[in-house]
Formats: C-alpha cells, structure tokens, sequence
C-alpha cells in the first residue's frame, strides 16, 4: 500500500486504528532508519557530548551560510523579486559573477564614481507597483522619491534623473498624464529635474499597465565615504520614522484583503531629511532607505557587511498601530514590510542623540528612534529584544513574507 | 495595540516565570509538547523561551498543517493544476511546500495558473469571474479552516457553481496526537493544547489523553502570556500529580466546541479510511474527504488524480521530529541537505515548522542568545 516508510503504520497491514479519541496503547511497528535513528538519539542522549553535536551542526549551518550564493532553480520564482536571500542570491550569483568589478561590488543603492575631479553617485530603479494609484501616492511619485532617496541616502544630492516608461497597448492616457503631473510634482518637491526619458509601448497583456524605470544622477560633495561596511561595535541605529506603511498600504488597497485601515503610503523624497543630518552629525557611518525587504533586511545587510552583530530593540522600532494590527491580522511582520520615505542609518555611538535630535527637527523625521546597537558580536547576526521581554534572530526572509494559515 | 498588548505585558511574564520556575523539582526534566504550529511560532516570535528555565524543554508537536502533507498530495495537486483549464487556488503558505517535482511556486513559474487566495471564499470569486476555467481549491488545515472550506463547499452548491470543487486535504488533530502517543519512545510530560482547532473541537476529545495516557493537557491561547500561563498550569498539574484536560483559552474556546462548524463539517465531509501524514505514514480516520452528496464539487472525482505516492526521502527524519523523538539539528540532513532554501522535508518548509524555526531562530541556545544581549549592551 505504501511505498513509503516501509513499516509505517500502512505499510505494516491494516492503518493503526485510531478510529476513537479512546484507544488502546501499543506502538506501530518500526522501519529501519527509524530504529537506527532511535538509537543514535539514544547513544547521544543524556550524553555530555549533545552540545558539541549541536555546535556542530550549528557551525555547519554557519558554513553553509557563507558558501558562494548558487541559484538552484531552474526558472525566476517570485521569491527572486521579494528583496530577501533569493534577491541576494540571484544578484550575486548572476548579476554580480556577470558584471564584477569594484564600483559594483559594494552592493550600495547607488555606485561612487569619479568623473574627471568629480565624485558622482548613479543609481537606477525599476517601479512596478500594482495597483498603480494608492493612498498616500501613485507610480509616478514613487518612481521619482525611489531614486532620489537612492542617491540621498548615499550621501549624494540628487541632480538629474532620467525616467523610461514601459506601457501595455490600451491603457488610458488620463491615467498617464495623472502619473505624469504626480512625477513633475514630486521632482520639484525634490529639487531635482527629469532630463532624459525613453517610451516603449507592448501589447495587451505583456504589461501591467505602466511600468517605470527611473535613473539617477547625484554629486558626492562631502568628503565622505559611507558604506554599510564601516559599522563599528558601540555604533547606533537609527531609523527616521514608524516603519511598514508604504507596504502596508499596497497590500490593502490591491482589495484581495477586505480589510479597511486608514494607512497611506510613506513615499517623500529624503535628500533634505539627509542633507541635515549630515550637516549636524560628522559620524554617520552608512545610510539606507528602507525599501523592499524592510528594516530587517537592512539590518542584515549591515551584520553581514561590516562583520558585525546587531542588537535591536523592539520596543523602540517604530510602527504605527494601524499598521501593526494590519500586519498582526495578516500574520506578517512589520520588520519586513517595505517602506518609501524612511531611512536607516547608521551613526557613531557619540553622537547617536545628535543625530536623534537633527533628524527630529525635520518634517520626515519627527518620530525618529534609536532602535538599537552595532555589538562586537555574534557577527553577522542580528537579534531583537522582544517586546514580551524574550529574545530572537531576525533572519533575512526566503522570500515573500507569506501569510500564515492559522 | 488594544487587546494585544495586554498579553505581551514583559511584568507579567517576569511573574509567571517565577512561578513556573519555582515548580520545577530540582534533577528533574520536563519535555512538554506545544501542538500547534501557530504556538511555535509565537514561541519563537516573542522569544518565550528566555523565560524558562533549561529543565523546561519545548517539544513542537505535529500541529503545522502544511508540515503534515505529504509529497504525494502535492503531486496530485500539481497534476491538477497543470490541466490546461484549471485555476489551482491556495493559501500561501502551501506555496512553498515542496512536492517530488518542486513547488506550488516553480509550477507558477513555469507557467501553471495557481493564485494565492486568503479565504476558499475567494476561489469562489475567482470561479464566478473565469466561467470558462475550473477552479480548484487546495484545502488544507485541521478543524481550523475545514469549516470554512465546508461554509465555501455549500455556497457553491446554493449558487450552483458548475466550474468549482475542492482538492480536499483536511485532516483531524486527534489522531495525530494519539499517533505520538502510542510512539513507545515518547517521553512527553504533558500538552500544549492546540488553540485554534479546539475552537471548533472544543477541549472534550482530549479526555483520553488525560485519562488513558496520564498526561495533562492545556487548551492554550496564542499569545506568549497565554502559552506562558498554559506551561504554568501544566506545571502545576504536574507537581501536584494531577493528570486533566483544562482551558486556558476560555475566552475562545467552548468546552464542547462550536456545534454550528462542526455541523457543517459533518453535512460536507466524512473520514478517509486513512489518510498518509508526512513523516508519520498512514494513521487511519485522520483525514476528511468531501461527501458523496457534494461530490460534484469533489475534485479527486472530477479529475483523474494520479494516487502519487512518493517516499518520503530516505534521511529525512521529520516524523522523527514530529513525534518530539528527535530535535531538529538531530537530524542526519538538517543544515545539510535540507535547509530553508531547499527543504526536504515539510518541518523546514513553513516557518512555523520544527526544523526551519530551529533553523531561522534557534541556532544560539537560550543561554548563549542571554549572554549576548546583555553583555554586549547591557540593556535589561
């Protein structure tokens, strides 16, 4: 009957009976691997030795964690769009391997060149968004803040972007020009200016509607380098406002949910919250906006990177309650929720309340809070303190945060 | 957050530990079973395990219902799915669940329609929008969500819905259970009683757990104050030699269950002679299959589904951790073989399984996760 587990309650006959909550005791017969596997545990069991196996094996899995990045599917899954290892992998093992070189290779959200005796930040972004129009913001203002916080948080100011427009055959050109003014808008609001652009039409069906890819150019004028690589132990972290809204809000207004909050999206373009900051506080070491992936992404991103462990505390992050009890009921984890308009950064320990206190003097920043700390250890690792007053991983995401059935 | 916060207060936590802790007989150690897989997560979620002390081990038992689906179901599913009219609808968390020949997610990309769906009610959705399409609705769950996909069985019926039915996977909890506990390796002191599946069962079932098998069993709340104070009252039973079925979640679950969901259970589904769980084989009246009286919304009726039966592969020892037998890193592939990435078995597929929350979570022990926060900074 079965071909599975040979001596598995099947396998050995009549299915065990269990046709009552009542029953009698008595064990199924047994199948090889699972005496033998009986009697390993055994042999070890109570054993002084447990630990070490248990290392062991920890330290295996740490090994494992470290080994070249290979993609073992055979086709793009969505897992590879979700911002989490599948990214990580995806990007290392074929874009990385394709393009290597050392401007790339830091992996900011945008390169530092040098162009004649200028530093220059480029950096390019695709925006797909579904449904195009959401509270709080539409494509158009997404695409033009994504880039621009891109350059920002590298600590670039934004100058000149340029925006290209994948369009599906019959889509309205009111909806186009709607996207269009929302994109003149949010560049003024960024002081930066749209100056070269590029229009492809496909067919019905081959399309969402309207995709963009927007590209931008920003001047490195401080003399500064930043990189999440430069976290140093006693380092704090900050991040400028509550976090999840933006992705939040996409999840309730694609409609699938039936659930109503009043949440909008986060999406502002950060280069004037930045350019304060970096004005007040000399020690910022690194910055990052908190797009896909969320916060926790980031954080790993900056264990990994610098070699480092990171404390967080939960109590301290920052997340509105509509969003909280949306992401609660959702059974998602607001960590890992994307946000448009909110930076991470990463400041020297010294002047972690400088800093606090810069960035709360501007409009984006009123609710900024220091989460937690760079320690010298375990590294790579990051670890929160639970609100409950437990502790756990935050581990990077495999890939969509998926919704728990029960 | 209203309602929510009161069961995360860290004062209160800080008490029970103390009482939980002050039970404990010195030398002895306790092994208690946490059914459920919602429980396991928010074990791991809110760090619970700090609070107790090391004599107190955690055992995650069997209750993750996309743990317990064996390979063979997903290959049914699939071979559903990739006929050329068929919308296949699941929940998310099925999506990653690997089947001999991937999962729910590399059928979709390669080219299989299956839809994420948050309520069969919206495969229903999906049916009414697609009338040139069948749609299939992959049910899976315990007492849970069976009433739901029985509630999604007989609308269809009432609107009359010729283009959808239901690739019934429900399974029932108690067998489960008593599967483990008939394991003559088991040493369990003690249940943490499935919440969620008790709000329809309700805690009666469980008596013989407490009567014939000795073993106390707590229908607990998800909340870490809730599974705190279940531990607690287990503890008590427990130092005071007391062996009953109590209801720590009184304030959702009803001692004898919710009669309206389990009528419609009954009036839509009936028991499977015996149904194949992942990792712990056969176990007959386990499992639940649509009635005859619906059985034009039956999809093993509808289509020609090919039986798969795949074994589960031969190192894999989830059944093994299922039963509470084996932690997950006393597996011969955990780590190795089967990691997050590429799960062999179904204990690392959902985050609330087993072996992938071990994995995620679990790799410093209690003791080394303590040392580190609070030397290195030295916040309470």
């Amino acid at each position: 009957m079965s071909a599975n587990q040979p001596g598995a309650p099947g396998a050995a006959g009549a299915p065990t009976g269990v046709d009552e909550a009542a029953g009698t005791g008595g064990g199924a017969p047994r199948a090889g691997w699972v005496a033998r596997a009986l009697r390993e545990h055994d042999e070890h069991h109570d054993h002084e030795q447990v630990p070490d196996r248990e290392q062991q094996v920890l330290d295996r899995i740490d090994r494992a964690r470290r080994r070249r990045p290979r993609v073992r599917e055979e086709r793009i899954t969505m897992s590879h769009g979700a911002g989490g290892k599948a990214t990580a992998t995806l990007i290392e093992a074929i874009f990385l391997e394709a393009f290597r070189n050392p401007l790339l290779e830091p992996l900011e959200d945008a390169a530092s060149l040098t162009v004649g005796s200028a530093r220059v930040a480029l950096t390019t972004d695709s925006y797909v968004v579904s449904p195009l129009f959401f509270p709080g913001g539409d494509i158009g203002e997404l695409a033009i803040n994504g880039t621009v916080n891109d350059l920002a948080v590298s600590g670039a100011t934004p100058l000149y972007l340029s925006a290209g427009f994948i369009l599906e055959e019959g889509f309205p050109v009111a909806d186009l020009t709607r996207i269009a003014e929302s994109m003149r808008a949010a560049a003024a609001a960024a002081g930066i200016s749209v100056v070269t652009g590029d229009t492809k039409v496909v067919q019905r069906g081959k399309a969402d509607g309207c995709y963009i890819n927007t590209a931008g150019v920003g001047l490195l004028d401080r003399d500064v380098a930043f990189g999440v690589a430069r976290a140093q132990p006693g380092d704090a972290i900050i991040v400028s406002g509550p976090i999840g809204d933006h992705g939040v809000t996409i999840m309730l207004a694609r409609g699938e949910l039936d659930i109503e909050a009043d949440v909008q999206s986060d999406t502002a373009p950060l280069n004037g919250l930045v350019a304060g900051l970096l004005d007040a506080v000399p020690g910022v070491r690194a910055m990052r906006d908190a797009t896909r992936g969320g916060v926790a992404t980031i954080l790993n991103e900056i264990a990994r990177s610098a070699d480092v462990g990171v404390l967080v505390n939960e109590d301290d992050i920052p997340v509105r309650a509509e969003v909280r009890g949306a992401a609660e009921l959702l059974g998602i984890d607001p960590m890992y929720v994307a946000c448009e308009g909110r930076l991470v950064a990463v400041v020297a320990g010294d002047q972690a309340d400088r800093a606090l206190a810069a960035l709360r003097t501007h409009p984006l920043g009123t609710q900024a809070s220091i989460i937690g700390r760079v320690t010298d250890g375990p590294p790579g690792l990051v670890h929160l303190k639970t609100a409950f007053g437990g502790t756990r991983i935050v581990d990077l995401l495999v890939g969509d945060p998926l919704p728990r059935i029960c | 957050m209203k309602f929510v916060d009161e069961f995360r207060d860290a004062d209160k936590a800080h008490a029970l530990a103390a009482k939980i802790a002050s039970l404990c007989e010195p030398g002895r150690q306790y092994k208690l079973m946490e059914v459920c897989g919602g429980h396991t997560h928010t074990i791991y979620k809110h760090g619970l395990e700090d609070y107790l002390p090391e004599s107190i081990t955690l055992v995650h038992g069997p209750g993750c219902p996309v743990c317990v689906i064996p390979m063979g179901r997903v290959d049914d599913a699939m071979a559903l799915a990739s006929e050329p009219d068929v919308i296949m609808t699941s929940f998310g968390d099925m999506m990653r669940v690997p089947g001999s020949k991937g999962s729910f997610f590399d059928a979709k990309a390669a080219g299989t329609d299956i839809r994420m769906v948050y309520s069969p009610l919206d495969s229903l959705k999906i049916a009414r929008n697609n009338p040139g399409r069948r749609v299939v609705f992959m049910a899976i769950g315990f007492e849970t969500t069976a009433p739901s996909t029985a509630m999604t069985i007989m609308r269809a019926a009432a609107e009359n819905l010729p283009n959808f039915s239901v690739f019934c996977n429900h399974v029932t909890i108690i067998p489960a259970i008593k599967a483990i506990l008939d394991s003559p390796d088991l040493r369990l002191d003690g249940f943490i009683g499935p919440g969620h599946v008790s709000t329809v069962i309700g805690c009666r079932p469980y008596e013989f757990i407490a009567r014939d098998y000795g073993k106390p069993v707590v229908t607990a709340g998800f909340e870490p104050l809730d599974i705190l104070q279940s531990i607690y009252m287990l503890m008590l039973q427990l130092s005071e030699g007391r062996s009953e079925v109590e209801n720590q979640y009184s304030r959702v679950v009803p001692w004898d269950g919710n009669m309206t969901a389990l009528k419609v259970i009954g009036e839509t589904m009936e028991l499977r002679p015996y149904f194949e769980w992942r990792g712990l084989g056969f176990i007959s009246h386990s499992a639940l299959s649509v009635r005859e009286k619906y059985a034009r919304f039956d999809a093993e009726l509808l289509f020609d589904v090919p039986g798969v039966r795949v074994a589960d592969p031969k190192a894999c020892q989830c059944g093994e951790v299922l039963k509470g037998v084996l932690k997950p890193w006393e597996c011969k592939v955990f780590g190795t073989a089967c990691t997050p990435e590429t799960p062999i078995g179904t204990c690392m597929v959902s985050p609330e399984g087993a072996c992938a929350a071990y994995y995620n979570f679990g790799r410093m022990n209690r003791h080394r996760v303590k040392e580190a926060v609070t030397i290195e900074v030295g916040r309470p």
